[in-house]
């Protein structure tokens, strides 16, 4: 049995997450996303959150949705607050404040916007001081928080409002980061790719990250019902089709090695997840573009398959 | 009356300051270099090298990120330390408030410098200036010995008022001017500080809190307005803070402001940090040809001691305020402004003319000092002058 394996009895036992009554969209995903993260974890957890959709309809004083210690300061800034928690646990443990054996996983929370712009700096600060925590990355693609303006995560082609698909341009110009091979590129001891409709894989990275000493980064996707323009019931299918596509992979680099995580039995065409979002109808006619997509969407996932098994840090 | 006797030190502000940081020994310290203010983080980063303190030391990638830092330790409890200037202060404006608002007692220290446009590494208050309304406290030294004591005392204020206090030297000027620094021994700084007892605890996780929720137009007035009552607590808490230190070890450190030679004087002026040093000179060779001029020197500006100034300032003539500072808003510098607004209440009050000077650590001469005297002077006589002068300027 591997050393991170739980249970689902289990973990449906332990069943930590936000309380009802949170004002996250119908249909939103990052409930599910937060509740598989905390009941990950064997330790006590303490969670630093950006601002953000996650931080404004989980703790509306005087309410709040969080059963853990949490804290938001500011938008940029969650990878510093939590380096600072983290600081602060290690400097009581040294000087006898704290038991040595105590445990706690320090978790910071950050949309796309805090993670690919905004809080770049920060975060990759953090990182190169080896400050031990998990960032998981909730990654809708776009400010949705503000009302969906374009991110450095939007993808190409997307309709947003600050990328809006007009007579003339097709939506967002540009691609989006690669955040993940961003973070890689620090010599992370744990990064990953994640989805919540594969969600024994993804419980699995994090408790595996949750093993791994220094900074770990997890970018899990996060669709958007009002954002990317589909039903309430339908998250978890378009994270799936994401995945299925080849869109969005699963894979883990640990200490350097890439490991794809999930290979789809047959790849299908990037064209039947766009063409289930409001945000990329304006493209469904335009083969050319649609093309231009899936080429990207192929070269990468090439280079995934060429690099997995491989070392490269 | 000396208690005892004080181990002397040759110390640069910035000198004075890191040896202050060392003995007290904090749990934290997130810092970013930033002239004039470098040598503190980075003497202290020896200290941290050498194991002279046991202090984690967080070098960030910025000042936002250093502010961020203090606020996630010092939220977790820990006794946190940072020092900062000019357009540092300035990308930690947003955290400031926050830091304040969470109620953290962080102490920064700054070291005065303008900001830019045009860039200037040199002295003055524009910095401190700008982070005036962010609920910090601010203290601000004249010379380094005054630096030293105040970095001890404005943790055991800080940490008793549950407010963040910055303590403020003119950069270069005081930051890197030497002076004898009567010093503690480490034992009685640490006797004094004694250890931090947090409001609260991020990283207790028997008994979980949220901190930093989204407060709307139900709550966050309300949450102001408790903050505004801290302040006000604050007041109290320095002048007791700084009591016992005077009482402890036989100092005469101001609280809110220092008053030189104010007995018998008819006119006044005001200022703050370095420059009252110059004040103080020319007011002891004006006095010789009797002009009858006492000098009021503003040590804690935030909270701004209002009450203390309306008293102290009524029975002069004419009074000059000496602002290191423009608003911009063409009203004249932050200390004026404020002056006339405690002024305001009483019936007769003295005539207040502002003074700018030193934008860019312009020098602030004897012969500019003499100069204010002379036009405070020749005011009490009822020359009248423009609100703002501009001292030691090329107009």
């Amino acid at each position: 049995m591997k050393k991170n394996f739980i249970s689902l009895k289990e973990l449906s036992e332990r069943n930590i997450g936000l309380a009802p009554g949170h004002r996250a969209c119908a249909g939103c995903p990052f409930p599910s996303i937060v509740r598989m993260v905390l009941s990950a974890s064997d330790n006590p957890v303490v969670v630093a959150n950006a601002t953000g959709c996650l931080e404004v309809t989980s703790t509306i004083f005087p309410y709040s949705a969080w059963p853990v210690p949490w804290i938001h300061s500011a938008f940029e800034n969650v990878a510093a607050t939590i380096a600072g928690i983290e600081t602060a646990f290690r400097v009581f443990k040294k000087r006898g404040i704290i038991p040595e054996n105590k445990k706690i996983n320090f978790i910071a929370f950050g949309g796309d916007g805090a993670t690919y712009d905004i809080g770049l700096q920060a975060l990759s600060g953090a990182i190169e001081r080896g400050h031990n925590f998990l960032y998981i990355l909730y990654d809708n693609q776009a400010y949705m928080n503000t009302g969906i303006q374009r991110s450095s995560a939007t993808p190409f082609g997307a309709n947003t409002t600050t990328s809006p698909a007009g007579k003339v341009i097709p939506g967002k110009l540009q691609d989006r980061k690669d955040i993940t091979e961003i973070i890689a590129a620090h010599g992370t001891p744990y990064v990953a790719q994640a989805s919540p409709s594969h969600f024994y894989d993804f419980i699995s990275k994090i408790r595996k990250a949750f093993e791994i000493k220094g900074p770990k980064f997890i970018a899990v996707l996060s669709p958007c019902v009002p954002g990317w323009g589909y039903r309430e019931n339908e998250s978890i299918e378009i994270a799936k089709l994401a995945v299925e596509t080849c869109f969005w992979p699963l894979y883990e680099i640990e200490h350097g090695v890439y490991k794809l995580t999930y290979k789809p039995a047959k790849k299908l065409p990037v064209r039947i997840w766009l063409e289930k979002q409001e945000r990329f109808k304006h493209l469904i006619n335009r083969e050319e573009l649609i093309t231009e997509i899936q080429k990207k969407v192929d070269e990468k996932w090439e280079r995934l398959l060429n690099l997995d098994g491989k070392k490269i840090f | 009356m000396k208690l005892k006797n004080l181990k002397k030190l040759a110390l640069t502000g910035n000198e004075a300051a890191a040896y202050a940081m060392k003995q007290i020994n904090p749990d934290v310290v997130a810092a970013y270099p930033i002239t004039p203010s470098t040598e503190i983080v980075q003497i202290f980063s020896k200290y941290v090298a050498d194991g002279e303190v046991d202090t984690e030391f967080v070098p960030v990638e910025s000042e936002h990120s250093a502010m961020s830092v203090c606020i996630g330790a010092s939220a977790a409890g820990a006794r946190v330390m940072t020092a900062t200037a000019s357009q540092g202060l300035a990308l930690m404006h947003e955290m400031l408030y926050i830091a304040s608002s969470l109620r953290l007692p962080i102490v920064m220290v700054v070291g005065n410098r303008a900001l830019s446009a045009p860039i200037n590494i040199h002295a003055d208050h524009s910095d401190a200036m700008g982070s005036r309304d962010s609920g910090w406290m601010q203290m601000f030294c004249e010379n380094p010995n005054e630096v030293y004591h105040t970095v001890i005392m404005a943790v055991k204020i800080a940490e008793k008022a549950n407010l963040p206090c910055m303590v403020e030297m003119d950069g270069f000027i005081t930051t890197h001017e030497m002076e004898m620094v009567e010093t503690l021994d480490d034992k009685e700084v640490q006797e004094f500080v004694k250890k931090r007892i947090p409001l609260y605890s991020v990283l207790n996780v028997e008994e979980p809190i949220t901190i930093g929720a989204l407060d709307l137009f139900d709550y966050y007035f309300e949450h102001k307005r408790g903050q505004v009552e801290a302040v006000f607590k604050a007041k109290k808490i320095i002048s007791e803070v700084v009591k016992e230190y005077n009482t402890k070890f036989g100092f005469n450190f101001p609280d809110f402001v220092e008053e030189y030679e104010t007995e018998d004087a008819e006119i006044c002026v005001v200022a703050m940090s370095s420059a009252a040093g110059t004040l103080k000179e020319a007011i002891d060779l004006k006095r010789e040809s009797g002009i009858k001029i006492g000098l009021i020197r503003i040590k804690t500006f935030r909270p701004f001691p209002y009450e203390i100034l309306r008293e102290r300032l009524r029975k002069f003539k004419a009074v000059g305020v000496m602002d290191r500072a423009e608003t911009m808003s063409t009203l004249g510098g932050p200390l004026s402004i404020e002056i006339k607004a405690s002024l305001y209440p009483l019936d007769k009050k003295p005539v207040i003319q502002n003074f700018i000077f030193g934008l860019g650590g312009r020098e602030f001469s004897l012969e500019d000092a003499f100069h204010v005297i002379e036009i405070i002077e020749n005011i009490k006589k009822g020359k009248k002058y423009d609100d703002v002068l501009y001292i030691g300027i090329r107009e």
